[in-house]
């Protein structure tokens, strides 16, 4: 190799690294990954999204992937029968819940690696810090509220666990499909995806995602709720238009 | 096609919704109702949440009864100085009513209450009207002439006593006030025009004449739901105008068909039809109230 060469071989390769250091976060080596839609927004249309979270590994390992929607505080009701009547009696509000939540790994969890990581990473629905007041419940019947919010949530599908979701493409690609359902709630969520070798996290990425409403939907709601009797006169308004123009249409025929 | 609605926060089929507000305006149409006591549970039947169901059908009911009372009004068929006292009570009580509405909602016995009152409403409304077709029917076959038309009793001992020209009575103006201040605490926390109750009140508790009932009723219906709308809207962001919107159009088509039907049905045949509906929708309804729910617990409105 001449000298004349290496220079301009050298400031190639800085070039590459600047070009790759854009798209890559310094702290995340070994793992590259992004979603295909950082917004979904909601319109007129919107019955549910799915969004693609994929990216590449240098060399074998796990992937788990994490989808985390906005905290908030969730109230659970339990019913129970008075005089032959099912109805609520009893309130518990669980602090700072994650409203969504996604995981899907490469293989089941508990194959990745060892209990204690799998809950310092809050891998898993079961290992999300959901905890009912100490005050108000504690042994069985805290644990027993806590099942029926994961249980509800669950079933309205805004807590998923899917092992063995993650696909990998000859060891190096991988993606995984989120699906977000048409009740989602809105707020700014994040795709965390994690690479694990031998039941250890050797790397992370944090990748923001945005779910909010947008168009006609979005300044409807935005309307209702912060002019909220401009809106209501509104209503009233295009109602008594609305049956003024029915009259004018029953009277004709 | 699906929708999403902005206030529910949730997506539905559009025809589903044109459907429904199709199918219930024909019903309105056919037997002379506003059909919200039908509306209102059905929309809860297909997901959308209670608390939105009841504050979208007030602002649709408002739509059902401007066009009903513009053509009773031009026969002259509306009472309005009864109308008005109606309407004064029920403001009262539909102002009292969303109060009470938000203070149910904030400790989660709001869909449990919307649940009870469909269930006795409706109940009490279709026994009576099976039972006073059947009567019909048979006073119809032996030939017996109707009963007195004003039995004295001691509500007409009340004070404040008002001349109603238009109806032709002479009664205390308590008793409409009390009639509307009910109906309207109803139509709050139902979602209804009240028509249902309020027509028959009119007619047996106040003696109307019952060509004046409807249009009096309805020009009373169209202030109430309109004070539950802006209410609802201004206290708890429940109506959802999208859902009304979709509603309004499907109605005014089905009421256009249900009225045509309902003019050749005979008028004893059709009531009996009307209490048979209305009691199949409040066994549906108490069915949900005493069955075992699948899961005794239930996620709240988060904060």
């Amino acid at each position: 190799m001449s000298p004349a060469v290496r220079p301009s071989a050298r400031a190639l390769v800085v070039c590459l690294l600047v070009a790759v250091g854009v798209t890559v976060p310094a702290r995340a080596t070994g793992l590259v990954a992004d979603l295909s839609s950082h917004l979904v927004a909601i319109t007129s249309g919107f019955a549910g999204a799915d969004v693609l979270l994929f990216g590449a590994v240098d060399g074998p390992g796990d992937v788990v992937v994490v989808v985390r929607g906005p905290e908030r505080d969730q109230p659970v009701l339990r019913k129970s029968n008075v005089a032959g009547i099912w109805m609520n009696t009893a309130r518990m509000t669980f602090e700072r819940v994650p409203s969504f939540y996604y995981v899907a790994a490469t293989r089941p969890l508990e194959e990745i690696a060892g209990e204690p990581v799998l809950r310092a990473n809050q891998f898993g629905v079961e290992r999300l810090p959901i905890a009912a007041p100490a005050a108000r419940a504690g042994g069985r019947a805290a644990e027993e509220w806590r099942a029926a919010l994961i249980r509800n949530k669950r079933r309205e599908g805004l807590y998923v666990g899917e092992p063995r979701h993650v696909t990998l493409l000859g060891q190096r690609l991988f993606r995984a499909s989120v699906h977000l359902p048409a009740n989602v709630p809105t707020g700014l969520y994040r795709a965390e995806t994690y690479l694990l070798r031998d039941g250890q996290i050797v790397s992370a990425q944090t990748t923001p995602l945005s779910i909010s409403k947008l168009g006609l939907e979005a300044d409807l709601y935005a309307f209702a709720h912060e002019r909220p009797a401009a809106y209501g006169v509104i209503a009233v308004l295009a109602a008594l238009v609305a049956g003024w123009l029915a009259h004018l249409a029953f009277r004709r025929s | 096609m699906q929708i999403y609605l902005p206030i529910a926060e949730l997506s539905v089929d559009v025809f589903l919704l044109l459907g429904l507000g199709a199918g219930i305006g024909f019903l309105s149409g056919m037997f002379g109702v506003g059909g919200g006591f039908l509306m209102t549970p059905l929309l809860i039947f297909i997901g959308i949440p209670p608390a939105i169901a009841v504050a979208t059908q007030a602002n649709n009911v408002i739509a059902s009864s401007v066009s009903g009372c513009f053509s009773h009004w031009s026969r002259g068929n509306v009472d309005f100085k009864m109308g008005g006292i109606l309407l004064a009570g029920g403001f009262a009580g539909s102002t009292i009513g969303v109060a009470l509405f938000a203070l149910l909602r904030d400790l989660g016995q709001i869909d449990l209450v919307i649940n009870l009152s469909y269930v006795v409403l409706l109940g009490t409304v279709g026994v009576l009207m099976l039972l006073e077709g059947t009567r019909a029917l048979l006073r119809r076959r032996r030939k017996v002439g109707p009963g007195k038309l004003h039995a004295h009793t001691w509500l007409h001992g009340l004070p404040l006593k008002t001349r109603f020209r238009r109806s032709r009575l002479y009664i205390s103006a308590l008793l409409p006030f009390a009639i509307g201040f009910g109906v309207g605490v109803l139509s709050a926390i139902m979602g209804v025009g009240g028509a249902f109750i309020l027509v028959p009140l009119m007619i047996y508790l106040l003696g109307m004449p019952t060509a004046m009932v409807v249009g009096t009723s309805l020009f009373q219906i169209i202030f109430v739901s309109a004070n539950v709308t802006f209410l609802q809207a201004t206290q708890n962001q429940t109506v959802d105008v999208v859902l009304a919107l979709l509603l309004i159009v499907g109605g005014v088509v089905g009421a256009q068909f249900g009225g045509r039907v309902g003019a050749k049905l005979p008028g004893d045949t059709l009531r009996l039809l009307l209490g048979v509906l209305i009691l199949g929708v409040a066994l549906r309804l108490s069915l949900e109230l005493v069955v075992r729910p699948e899961d005794l617990y239930s996620l709240g409105i988060p904060g």
